[in-house]
């Protein structure tokens, strides 16, 4: 049986996170009363003109630098005209021939082996409106028309719906990264169409390419992707040809349905924008913004083994969030124990972000806190569950580990003849299991560490207690 | 002297003294359009009680101590301009019921200067026309002969100048609409540099070549109208970022050290003999006024309409698709589905020329068609500027006639939209330019019908070109004849 090599190029568009929209004041917030965020421009009322927003330009210039696309020096806008109810002008303002950025690419693991996904490019374009459907009437809510938008095209590198779906998870933990986008697929500010096609082994031309849209989660794609793989290759084995068309991908029914043909396909008749002038970026400003980008994540993931001297595993968890790695960076420079800090963002601090559903640039204890209280507990000044009782009470009243353990008299007791009154106590007050631990239970001496805890209200240093205890008993 | 015969200077100056108020001058313009619009046509619709409102309101604000350089002035805006809460229909249909949410920049300017906006004026509809025949509400005459069209697509607000029905008005010239109906009435008529005044609230015909224009009665107060309408704009990104001189400061009696060019590609056949002799005459004017006379080339003249005619409805293909009866304006009853909608709704609201340039447009930006078309026409707008450019070194200003003819008859060329076309020819180059021009009286043919000179500046050259019309004006009497309706209106009582 023949086998059937797949070919599958993507293009994202991307919602930027500027307050305001491609080419006018209004508000982009999500979520708004329909038609509340809208103005003369983005309704398209006669003798409105777009202005640029410099952010959005400025923001998809960052995300082509992250993902290592050279940034067209000359750069302009078009009209794609085309008539449709969620148009307010009938026309939408986008980028032909001149894009912001061009080349690049990302790097994407698939079962153990990295590869490559090119960008062909990226360029900026205004969100349409949302149309909405009734039993008897439709309704359009034009808040999103307006909104800006960059879509990366993707070279057809991917050979699989496992390639397609890494390269997304990829390219959104890079933009979410580069902080341009919060890349949720749910509010449709992360949107994907695909181009698919099958050939047989060994021949070199791409066969005959479909487009998908209406995809709208990664599980979505992945199985519009394997449905569609599927049928093609079903398609071509039976000795039919595939057309070129655009479908969509029905979610209930689990198919891809035909659209329309390449017959119909529209003439959008480009032509330069007349209303807004060319973009021209000056190398140096390029420069600035290029200095001042984060690392990828996977840079990061290095930087953590190499400077902090934290396992594989402990960096990729803190720097899959770039929040999350900002704070566990800042906190770990400000501490001599990076590891232990990372152990503390690991399990206590993640912990508690899942637990209560907030993010970590809200979370009460700051990083220079934690670093104060992993030292205090590096230091032996606290034991490791005084740290998480510190922990605790930070994180509700906030304070700083020093005044806390200071306010309170929680510093561990050191002092070997206070420890040994206390032992001794707990020996009087508790004959069953000395005679238990003399008769070889060594169980029964971390009950009795525990009673020396207990009475020292925690703060005896469990070590030293542990030595007494067992010298005392020895004899 | 009737009050709506005026110049803003001269309206002005009785305000400041005090010998009228804003309410008189405007009660006198709405006098005149009830003596003589019903023949002119030159003003839509009016809401004279809003009009009279507006005047009141000035002139309470005057009593107040308020200040601004047109406090009470009444303007004529052509009905291309939003103007909140007005209507503004661009003389077509698809725009019926249409109010208008904001104010233009221009609008905006004017009335923080106290300006106040009576009346909006007749125009070809989306301003595709020369002749003011192409509004769906009705043709306007031309008041120096009701026979004849008034110029277009400004030929409302010309006519309303030249009938006296207004004191100042404001077009908009994409290849002529200020300039050329300016010359067919015999009033002055001014197309800015594109960029130095905002578009922002003209609705757009063709947006690389649209600019609002004053029409006036003199070339003082299209000075001080551009003046105020001119700077930058944050909502309008091709506004030029440019300081505006003062332009009423430059006007002098001589034309000293000033050259003016003559294209030699503009005085060939075609041209009526009674509009070149009216030209050369004021050619002679000028230079014994002190200006030194050049011949310039101008060598892409030839091809300027077919370019026009390329660029220009490419624009508004997509201009013009907004218009779909979803939002605002005109709605066709029936529909059965969205695209159905957009078919009826274009189909009943749209007229023949702004179709067939919807079509043309279309079709010129066609894939497989816009290389041979858009861009080659692209290509010959820059070699158009450049002929300017090499022009504009050896002289100040350029002369010119600002049409072939003067005003021809009411349907004479509306079966011929190619000769229609071809009138554009002194015209349109200036706009494919991104030049200035502007248009001052400077004759009659035959006695009977006015004839304009164009004068042409180079990019933000309006100093130059102000001050040429200026002392030509002041140097000749073609600005006090009056078309038979203005002297009728010049007669007209002010009701105080």
């Amino acid at each position: 049986m023949t086998n059937y090599r797949v070919t599958i190029g993507l293009e994202v568009h991307v919602q930027l996170k500027t307050k305001s929209k491609m080419f006018c004041a209004c508000s982009t917030d999500f979520g708004a009363s329909p038609n509340t965020h809208v103005c003369p421009v983005c309704m398209g009322y006669p003798g409105s003109l777009p202005v640029m927003n410099r952010e959005a330009i400025r923001w998809t210039v960052i995300s082509g630098l992250m993902l290592g696309c050279r940034i067209n020096p000359f750069s302009k806008f078009d009209r794609k005209n085309y008539f449709y109810p969620d148009m307010p002008k009938n026309y939408q303002i986008t980028q032909c021939d001149k894009p912001l950025c061009l080349g690049g690419g990302v790097d994407i693991e698939v079962e153990g082996k990295t590869k490559r996904v090119g960008i062909t490019r990226i360029h900026q374009e205004e969100d349409v409106a949302k149309n909405m459907h009734y039993a008897t009437w439709s309704g359009i809510d034009y808040n999103r028309a307006g909104v800006p938008l960059m879509e990366i095209v993707s070279e057809p590198d991917m050979e699989s719906a496992d390639e397609a779906v890494a390269y997304l998870q990829t390219l959104r933990q890079i933009l979410v990264y580069a902080e341009v986008s919060d890349c949720n697929m749910e509010e449709g500010n992360m949107r994907c169409d695909v181009n698919i096609s099958v050939r047989p082994d060994g021949q070199s031309s791409f066969g005959t390419k479909v487009e998908i849209k209406n995809m709208n989660s990664f599980k979505g794609i992945y199985n519009a992707l394997k449905y569609e793989i599927d049928r093609q290759q079903e398609v071509v084995r039976g000795g039919g040809k595939i057309i070129q068309e655009t479908r969509r991908w029905d979610v209930d029914k689990g198919q891809t349905f035909s659209m329309r043909t390449k017959e119909d396909a529209h003439d959008y008749r480009y032509f330069p924008e007349p209303d807004l002038m060319p973009i021209a970026l000056p190398d140096s400003l390029v420069s600035e913004w290029a200095s001042m980008l984060p690392l990828l994540p996977a840079q990061r993931r290095e930087k953590f083994v190499s400077e902090f001297g934290l396992p594989e595993y402990d960096a990729q968890v803190l720097a899959a969030d770039k929040a999350v790695g900002d704070y566990f960076e800042s906190a770990a420079r400000q501490s001599r124990n990076p590891k232990a800090v990372s152990n503390w963002v690991m399990t206590d601090v993640l912990r508690t972000l899942t637990e209560r559903g907030i993010s970590i640039t809200g979370f009460a204890i700051k990083p220079v806190a934690l670093a104060e209280l992993v030292d205090l507990t590096d230091a032996k000044v606290i034991n490791s569950n005084t740290a998480r009782d510190v922990f605790a009470i930070m994180l509700e009243e906030g304070g700083r580990a020093k005044e806390i353990v200071a306010a309170r008299g929680l510093a561990q007791v050191s002092d070997a003849g206070a420890i040994e009154a206390v032992v001794d106590q707990v020996i009087t007050e508790n004959p069953k299991s000395v005679e238990d631990f003399k008769n070889g239970k060594a169980a029964a001496m971390k009950f009795l560490i525990g009673q020396v805890m207990r009475l020292s209200k925690g703060k005896a240093n469990p070590q030293m207690a542990g030595a007494l205890l067992e010298k005392k008993l020895s004899n | 002297m009737m009050l709506n015969t005026l110049t803003i200077h001269e309206v002005l100056e009785r305000l400041d003294r005090g010998e009228c108020r804003s309410e008189d001058v405007v009660r006198s313009v709405l006098d005149a359009i009830h003596k003589t619009d019903g023949r002119i046509h030159g003003y839509l619709p009016l809401d004279e009680t809003e009009a009279i409102a507006q005047a009141r309101g000035a002139d309470l604000a005057r009593r107040n101590g308020a200040k601004g350089r047109l406090l009470g002035v009444p303007i004529a805006v052509k009905d291309v301009l939003n103007i909140k809460g007005q209507s503004c229909t661009c003389g077509s249909k698809i725009l019926k019921g249409y109010v208008s949410p904001y104010d233009a920049t221009a609008i905006a300017r004017l009335r923080a200067e106290g300006a106040i906006f009576v009346g909006r004026t007749n125009m070809d509809e989306f301003a595709m026309g020369s002749s003011t025949e192409n509004s769906a509400y009705g043709v306007t005459c031309n008041p120096w002969d009701l026979e004849r069209v008034p110029g277009g697509s400004s030929g409302g607000s010309a006519a309303v100048i030249a009938a006296h029905e207004a004191v100042a008005a404001l077009g908009s010239d994409t290849g002529g609409s200020v300039r050329q109906p300016a010359s067919f009435c015999g009033c002055v008529g001014l197309k800015p540099t594109y960029g130095r005044i905002s578009r922002y609230g003209l609705t757009a015909y063709a947006s690389s070549l649209d600019q609002i224009g004053p029409i006036t009665k003199d070339i003082r107060d299209a000075a001080l109208l551009l003046q105020i309408m001119s700077g930058v704009d944050e909502s309008d990104s091709t506004s030029l970022p440019v300081a505006v001189p003062d332009y009423q400061a430059v006007l002098t009696r001589d034309l000293k050290g000033v050259t003016v060019g003559l294209p030699k590609e503009y005085f060939v056949g075609g041209l009526d003999p009674e509009v070149e002799r009216c030209v050369q005459e004021a050619i002679e004017v000028c230079r014994k006024l002190g200006a030194k006379v050049v011949e310039v080339s101008l060598p892409h003249t030839r091809v300027a309409v077919d370019t026009y005619y390329i660029i220009a409805p490419a624009e508004a293909s997509a201009n013009l698709s907004r218009f779909d009866g979803v939002r605002y304006g005109y709605r066709a009853e029936g529909a059965v589905d969205p695209l159905d909608l957009y078919k009826k709704t274009r189909a009943e609201g749209f007229g023949p020329e702004v179709k067939r340039r919807i079509i043309l447009g279309t079709y010129v930006l066609s894939s497989g068609y816009y290389d041979a078309f858009y861009l080659r026409a692209q290509k010959v707008r820059t070699l158009i500027r450049r002929d300017f450019e090499e022009a504009f070194k050896q002289c100040s200003v350029i002369l010119s006639p600002v049409a072939p003819t003067p005003a021809y008859r009411i349907g004479q060329n509306s079966a011929d939209p190619l000769q229609m076309y071809l009138g554009d020819i002194f015209t349109v180059p200036v706009n494919l330019a991104g030049i200035c021009g502007l248009s001052v009286p400077c004759g009659m043919a035959s006695g009977k019908l006015p004839v304009g000179l164009q004068v042409m500046g180079p990019a933000l050259g309006e100093e130059a070109i102000l001050r040429t019309g200026y002392a030509f004006e002041q140097a000749t009497d073609w600005r006090s004849r009056c078309s038979g309706i203005a002297d009728e209106n010049a007669g007209s009582q002010v009701r105080l």
